[in-house]
């Protein structure tokens, strides 16, 4: 009776569709009213989970570009971004996690210190190249950028000094330029 | 020449090619009525209900393919069309909803009648604006209607604050629309096609799958080609019913909860599914991990979404339904030859046992009480050479009309399918009525449902919309009754209808005509005398209370496991009617 047998039925592809991963999706979206909370609604309808979401305008004011870190097996991400691109306000939707991207997050940290801890403050911001922005005779506020580990990492150190606020921007990510292109654009450019 | 907002929403209309509008007027929208007042070209429908205006023009736009238009007030006015809306975008209706909203200057300010019209829509339609500056409201109206009715259509609502319908401004109607994140793919790829067309010429068991997707892109000739040159049975989903001849040797008829045997198990024994213009919704598939075990899966369908939402599918093809097929038949006519009819023979000849083993059946006794199944049928037989365009509401009629009302051609066929939204046969029907004058055009609905929108009856005394309506009364929310008779050990909490009005007198309030069917031998005479009737008839049928709908596949039951029968204990429970107990005593029909 089973004539054609169903490609997918394999255990190795069900267990890797049932993996639960954390995606970036890079959204390109028109820069109007009303786009952010399409794109929002549209993760609350279906259920979807929004771990960060950060947008701004790009080059082209016109538009907007939105970083959306979000998990599911694959079924989910293949709706999640064809939800996006169904979206009439949405330009452009990338799977960074099907390319090489490079990918940043930004954290101001405002930790409590007292005269013994201000230098032990200090060294740690030094170790991890985080700037001091901001300064009172008891806090120091940090800032530092980098990726989730490294933001991870200094806040585990300043935590025993005591941190007063936290704010933490959400990732933004950009695929890297492929080499081979980016060495032609370059030669390209000398030419000119 | 400057012409005010309200005026130029009537402009656009009429570039637009609208005829007819369901509305009801408000505040904030008088300007637009003032307007449409004083002007013939757009004829005005004036409903009861916003909800029925919304139904209305879900109802225009099936009938015609072109998309239906509702005009509503803010606040309530707003709020009440929702439903229509959320029905529109779960069966892919085209439809343009305009509302009013309080003046700009307001907005934000919890104005009288003032809502977030757009945040209550959002997600119930494929897009919605708001109208800011009046010079910007002949291009969004413009998008509107390309939104409404391209790619996979659905409602677009367009809401328009009070100052700018009497603003004026410039009036230019935009020949074409480019919006850049928008742009529905309607050729399908031509590789994937080719692969459709290899794994078609292959399969022992295929079946076609077929949906409200064909009836949109207008695909049903396309269809019935594909279907006949490759002998392969049609299934149709409720949504595509009359997209293929329901009396066409390869109809199985409807698939699903309540589809007929013959395409349930086709489905589930068959080897390659061909899916076009369906998406798979739970009411097909039932158990999901079980459906349709042993096929490779084509999935053609406009929206990439539907593609692999529900199930996993081996040959996806993106695009429209009547241009995909076209491509699809030009390779299949090329290489078909007489070697499927061979290949396929085994198949016919299961796919015949099963039609004959659990052929549709219910027991009609010369004397007994009318069973629903009866009525649908005689009411098929009697009117089919019309061409009759057929509404239902939501529940054990709407199955019943689906199972035995076989339909011939698309668009005669308006039910509400995704929502399931009891109410929306009547007003569904009016809306077709207004764009065909001439059509019989029949109402199926329960004594439950139709009371849902049963004021909109003065609309269509006033309109001169002589729908025929055909209660199927028996008492009850039949399809809870039933669940509640097979899952909740017969106790009908909140089912049993007790006051039912006397719909012969209500219609007679109307101003409409009522007629009552009041033993079986009068059927065929009462619905001869309510087709002949050129105004809007109710015809009130008391059927047997405890007709249960079958085939019927539990909710997330395997497709090829049906319920065919009422179970033993529930046949002599309906058997010993007559002795009742006094803990049910209050859910006993009376009648």
């Amino acid at each position: 009776m089973l004539s054609v047998e169903r490609p997918d039925a394999g255990l190795s592809t069900q267990v890797s569709a049932l993996r639960k991963m954390e995606h970036i999706i890079s959204v390109t979206v028109e820069n109007k009213f009303g786009v952010l909370s399409r794109v929002a609604g549209l993760f609350s309808g279906r259920g979807f989970n929004i771990e960060s979401l950060s947008v701004a305008p790009t080059l082209d004011p016109s538009m907007s570009q939105m970083t959306i870190v979000t998990s599911g097996d694959e079924k989910i991400i293949e709706q999640i971004v064809k939800q996006l691109n169904k979206l009439i306000d949405v330009i452009k939707v990338v799977d960074l996690n099907e390319t090489e991207f490079v990918s940043r997050e930004t954290a101001i940290i405002k930790v409590h210190t007292k005269d013994v801890d201000r230098a032990e403050a200090l060294r740690i911001v030094d170790i991890f190249r985080a700037n001091v922005i901001d300064s009172t005779p008891t806090t120091y506020t940090v800032e530092v950028s980098g990726d989730p580990k490294k933001i991870e990492a200094i806040i585990n150190l300043l935590q025993p000094l005591g941190i007063k606020e936290l704010v933490r921007t959400g990732r933004v990510a950009v695929a890297r330029e492929p080499v081979r292109q980016a060495a032609a654009q370059a030669k390209k450019v000398a030419r000119e | 020449m400057k012409l005010t907002g309200a005026e130029i929403f009537i402009e656009c209309l009429k570039r637009e090619g609208v005829k007819t509008i369901f509305a009801l007027p408000g505040g904030v929208v008088l300007k637009i009525f003032d307007t449409l007042h004083q002007q013939k070209d757009v004829e005005v429908i004036l409903t009861r209900h916003e909800q029925g205006a919304g139904h209305m023009a879900e109802g225009y736009a099936k009938a015609t393919g072109k998309a239906g238009v509702c005009l509503v007030t803010s606040g309530p006015g707003m709020t009440n069309v929702i439903t229509a809306l959320a029905d529109a975008y779960m069966d892919s209706v085209p439809v343009v909803c305009f509302s009013g909203q309080v003046p700009t200057s307001l907005i934000g300010n919890d104005a009288f009648q003032e809502a977030d019209n757009i945040g209550l829509s959002r997600p119930c339609t494929k897009y919605n604006f708001l109208v800011k500056d009046v010079n910007d409201l002949a291009a969004t109206i413009k998008e509107a209607f390309y939104i409404a009715t391209t790619g996979r259509p659905g409602p677009v609502l367009v809401d328009i604050p009070k100052d700018v319908s009497m603003a004026k401004a410039e009036f230019t109607y935009p020949n074409s629309v480019s919006i850049r994140g928008y742009n529905p793919t309607y050729e399908g790829n031509k590789w994937q096609i080719k692969l459709a067309a290899e794994a078609i010429m292959k399969a022992k068991k295929p079946i076609l799958y077929v949906g409200g997707g064909v009836v949109f892109s207008g695909a049903s000739q396309e269809l019935l080609e594909l279907a006949e040159m490759t002998q392969i049975p049609v299934d149709m989903t409720l949504m595509g019913l009359g997209v293929f001849p329901g009396e066409h040797p390869l109809s199985l008829g409807m698939l699903g909860m309540h589809g007929t045997y013959q395409a349930n198990m086709a489905m589930h024994y068959s080897d390659l599914v061909i899916a076009i213009g369906a998406r798979f919704d739970d009411r097909v598939t039932g158990k999901v991990s079980e459906f349709c075990p042993h096929a490779k899966v084509i999935h053609v369908d406009i929206d990439p979404t539907s593609i692999r939402k529900n199930i996993h599918v081996d040959i996806p093809i993106v695009g429209d339904c009547k241009t995909v097929l076209r491509e699809l038949n030009q390779i299949l006519r090329a290489t078909v030859n007489g070697e499927q009819k061979d290949l396929r023979r085994p198949w016919w000849d299961q796919i015949r046992e099963w039609q004959q083993a659990h052929p549709l059946t219910y027991h009609q006794e010369k004397d007994g009480p009318i069973k629903p199944q009866q009525v649908v049928k005689r009411l098929y037989e009697l009117t089919k050479d019309r061409d009759p365009i057929v509404a239902t509401d939501v529940g054990q009629h709407q199955m019943w009309a689906a199972q035995y009302f076989k339909l011939a051609r698309p668009n005669r066929w308006l039910t509400s399918g995704g929502l399931g939204t009891m109410g929306f046969g009547f007003p569904a029907a009016m809306g077709a009525q207004a764009a065909f004058r001439d059509r019989l055009v029949l109402c199926i609905a329960g004594d439950g449902s139709i009371q849902m929108n049963m004021q909109e009856m003065a609309t269509a005394v006033i309109s001169k919309l002589p729908v025929k309506i055909i209660i199927l009364n028996n008492g009850f929310h039949g399809m809870v009754r039933q669940w509640q008779d097979l899952f909740y050990e017969g106790r009908y909490a909140s089912s049993y209808l007790d006051t039912t009005p006397d719909f012969v007198k209500l219609a007679d309030a109307y101003g409409a005509v009522g007629l009552r069917v009041k033993k079986v031998g009068d059927l065929d005479s009462v619905l001869k005398e309510a087709i002949a009737t050129d105004k809007p008839v109710i015809v009130d049928v008391p059927t047997y209370p405890y007709e249960n709908c079958y085939p019927m596949i539990p909710a997330g039951g395997c497709n090829h496991e049906m319920i065919l029968e009422d179970p033993p204990e529930l046949k002599k429970k309906q058997s010993g009617d007559a002795k009742v107990t006094p803990e049910d005593k209050d859910t006993v029909l009376t009648a």
